[in-house]
């Protein structure tokens, strides 16, 4: 007959001796590790959780270190450079300052025909000369920085001229070292537009005079500066905003709104959640009801309109930022959510054994609840933790960029998007970057908070 | 002709009083279902008593924090019309019963708003604010509506997929998609799309889809989609761990056991459970949506309840912004209760409890 199991071997009555002479019986063999360093070891391995704790350790150094080595003021407003996208040309040759312009034509502009430039196009003047159109009625000039389509498109009328005869014009309104495209459309007996147009494109060149280099400290005062020299703008990584205020110090400004809102209002919603979900866990009965019943109606208040409502209420006075009253707002809204979950907690660690024991041992209601029963609820109370951040952050934006957060010229990532979203066509890096900075801070939140659910709490592990 | 009683038939559950018969399920409404199971179960009835007693203290509640909030607010509503003087002022508080003390003014405010009348508003002139309302919600119903709809089919979709695809490609890319829907507040996903519906337009010449303003079909369809998608993006995650904790249940083991077809198993069994989770969140998810849809509004220039709701905190319209905020309220505590009716009907499991 063949053995019943293919790695079976003969057994001896010495495999049944005792071991337990051995010295090792008691030793360890791997290091005792406590609930916490187990938990780190968890997120170690889980290199999401883990980018996302540097990219906030990141965030935190841009909001306040960022601030120390570019110290430019986030309200300061650069007129010369005004919705500047990042990188954008700085140079700017220096002319003399602006002269009157009587219509005629430079040497080297005084021949052409049509729709013509006068005199070098710069960002002080673009003169533009025309001749008569002897069968029209007059002519309306526009100026667009799209180019002219199939003339359905002229862009802004800047000016009409009641006759067709030659004429000029000199352009002056809010030039920008772009392109511009410049169309006279003729227009009939009733001044409407007929199909006649012509159409001019205008590289504008950046000028600046010697007083406006002066004034604004772009050289040192010793420098010589003749006309024709080449100036530098003051610089901005990141490009300027729609008051010409400087985007990396506002994003910096708004990093440190953001996240003083996004961390310390969660911080001080959870502990008093805690503070009174362990209250009521505790006490029990009638108090518990009375309590986890106003708990109920403050969860049941509709969230986005109490917020606006007490930000109204608190009233943002002048010159105030308005920080304080979303702060306390979020506070007082927030914190039923963790009330609720620490008080099941607690229910449910009321009823575990090791507390039975303790009370045997005589241990007080205060011991009771600050050593057995807050620790156990620790690793719930800081994984909400991690999940409130992105919220309080989302809500600080929701707010700011309907106009009811942060106070003008606070900047928050939130009114910033919303300044942004005006001229999105247009200056797109006005929303991008503070919309991006919003989504990566709250991504980060939301991954690290998933990594922390996972390593510190096996109930609560989702199936990945 | 007559009819044969089986002889095997069950007896009647003894809970069972005075039922009209039964009427095959496919010609009931879900309301009609709800409501029939309400009067047939005892425990039902009182359930559904408590609940709604519990809204109304809850809606309650709400009216007196609001008409506190309000009454803390600096200024004053008369305050907007300068330069008059001590005895029109008085006329006005008159009129608008603010010369009354807080206690009588709080139980007026009340008994007009059991009444239905919030009043009349500060700002525009012999305007009720019943008419604002009346005017301005269906549209951010509407739009409520159809992005639950949006975020509810999408979630449940996109969530049975993943878990199906679990760790592959199309789970991958659908996680990926998720994480950025709950990481990019909806303003941004509402300038997008924007951006790339003019975009569209231009490429083909034509206008597919109007960029904003409200009207037809056509203008609900992006704001939909865009406030729909931070919830589309958490109801899918919900699915997806809800359906992979029953995949590896029992009853489906059984099922792949005796031999059905992995669509039914699928439809019958994995996904009728599965989507239970997803029902539960449902009321809280209809409640964000209607009131987190004044970004979206914004954005896309809709003439709904919560654009004008910011429009009367910003002119501090005290009886709009009180009764827009009651009304809100009351209209978020019902949902949740019904929502939480409906679950009972669906999952019988939680009746019993």
């Amino acid at each position: 007959m063949t053995a019943p199991f293919s790695n079976s071997q003969v057994l001896t009555p010495a495999d049944f001796a005792l071991i337990t002479q051995g010295a090792d019986v008691h030793g360890l063999s791997r290091p005792s590790q406590s609930y916490w360093q187990d938990a780190w070891a968890r997120l170690k391995k889980n290199r999401r959780a883990i980018v996302s704790l540097w990219l906030i350790v990141g965030l935190l150094a841009f909001a306040l270190l960022g601030p120390l080595l570019w110290q430019i003021d986030p309200a300061r407003q650069d007129i010369d450079q005004i919705s500047q996208a990042p990188g954008a040309e700085r140079s700017a040759s220096i002319v003399a300052p602006y002269e009157f312009w009587g219509g005629e034509a430079l040497s080297g502009f005084d021949n052409g025909t049509g729709l013509r430039l006068g005199a070098q196009a710069n960002s002080q003047a673009v003169r533009l000369l025309w001749e008569a159109a002897p069968d029209a009625d007059g002519f309306r000039l526009y100026r667009n920085i799209f180019p002219v389509d199939g003339g359905l498109a002229f862009g802004l009328p800047i000016a009409e001229f009641p006759n067709s005869l030659a004429g000029f014009y000199e352009d002056r309104l809010d030039l920008r070292p772009d392109t511009y495209f410049y169309s006279l459309v003729t227009l009939d007996a009733q001044g409407a537009l007929t199909t006649e147009y012509q159409t001019l494109e205008v590289p504008v060149h950046r000028v600046i005079t010697v007083d406006e280099v002066r004034t604004r400290a772009l050289v040192s005062a010793a420098a010589e500066l003749a006309v024709g020299n080449e100036v530098f703008l003051a610089l901005h990584p990141l490009g300027t905003d729609y008051l010409g205020r400087d985007m990396l110090s506002r994003l910096m400004a708004g990093a440190r709104v953001s996240l003083f809102i996004g961390i310390v209002a969660p911080f001080l919603f959870v502990l008093l959640g805690v503070a009174y979900g362990a209250t009521a866990g505790f006490l029990g009965g009638r108090v518990d009801q009375l309590m986890m019943r106003f708990a109920d109606f403050v969860v049941a208040l509709p969230f986005l309109l109490f917020m606006i409502l007490f930000q109204v209420v608190f009233g943002i006075g002048p010159g105030e930022s308005g920080i304080v009253p979303m702060l306390v707002a979020l506070v007082v809204l927030s914190w039923p959510s963790t009330a609720r979950l620490v008080r099941g907690q607690i229910l449910q660690i009321r009823q575990e054994a090791y507390i039975s024991a303790s009370r045997l041992l005589g241990a007080r209601s205060s011991y009771l609840v600050w050593r057995h029963m807050i620790p156990n609820t620790m690793g719930v109370i800081l994984v909400t933790l991690t999940f409130a951040v992105p919220s309080a952050i989302f809500t600080e934006a929701f707010l700011s960029f309907i106009g009811m957060g942060v106070a003008p010229p606070t900047a928050s990532w939130g009114s910033m998007s919303n300044e942004g979203l005006a001229t999105m066509l247009t200056h797109p890096h006005e929303l991008i970057f503070p919309a991006l900075l919003i989504s990566i801070t709250v991504l980060a939140f939301n991954l690290l908070g998933d990594g922390l659910r996972d390593a510190l709490d096996a109930r609560m592990r989702s199936f990945e | 002709m007559v009819t044969v009683r089986r002889r095997d038939a069950a007896p009647e559950p003894p809970w069972v009083h005075g039922v009209s018969p039964a009427v095959p399920p496919a010609q009931i409404s879900v309301i009609e279902a709800v409501f029939r199971e309400i009067l047939r179960n005892n425990t039902m009835w009182q359930y559904t008593l408590k609940r709604l007693i519990q809204g109304i203290t809850t809606v309650w509640f709400i009216a007196t924090a609001t008409f506190l909030a309000m009454h803390n607010v600096p200024g004053d509503p008369l305050s907007a019309e300068r330069g008059t003087s001590e005895a029109i002022r008085a006329n006005l508080a008159a009129r608008y019963g603010l010369d009354k003390p807080l206690a009588e003014q709080y139980f007026i405010y009340l008994g007009n708003f059991v009444k239905g009348d919030f009043g009349i508003s500060f700002t525009q002139q012999n305007r009720q604010v019943n008419d604002i309302i009346r005017e301005h919600f269906p549209v951010s119903a509407t739009l409520g509506v159809l992005a639950v709809i949006f975020a509810a089919l999408g979630g449940v979709l996109w969530g049975a997929l993943t878990a199906l695809y679990r760790n592959r490609l199309p789970d991958t890319i659908i996680m990926f998609m998720v994480i950025l829907g709950i990481s990019v507040p909806s303003f941004v996903f509402a300038a997008l799309g924007q951006l790339t519906l003019v975009n569209l337009n231009a490429l083909f010449g034509i206008s597919l889809l109007p960029v904003a303003g409200w009207g037809t079909v056509s203008h609900m369809l992006l704001p939909a989609l865009v406030l729909g998608m931070g919830t589309m993006a958490y109801l899918t995650r919900l699915m997806r761990s809800s359906m992979l904790e029953i995949i590896h249940s029992d009853y489906v083991r059984t099922a792949k056991a005796k031999g059905l077809p992995a669509a039914r198993i699928f439809s019958r069994h994995q996904l009728r459970n599965a989507i239970l989770p997803v029902i539960t969140v449902l009321g809280p998810a209809i409640a964000a949506i209607t009131t987190g849809g004044f970004v979206v509004e914004l954005v896309f220039a809709i003439p709904g309840l919560g654009r004008y709701f910011v429009q009367a905190v910003q002119q501090l319209d005290y009886t709009v912004i009180m009764g827009t905020t009651v009304f809100y309220g009351a209209f978020l505590v019902f949902m949740v209760i019904v929502v939480d009716l409906l679950y009972g009907w669906i999952d019988p499991r939680v009746r019993l409890q």
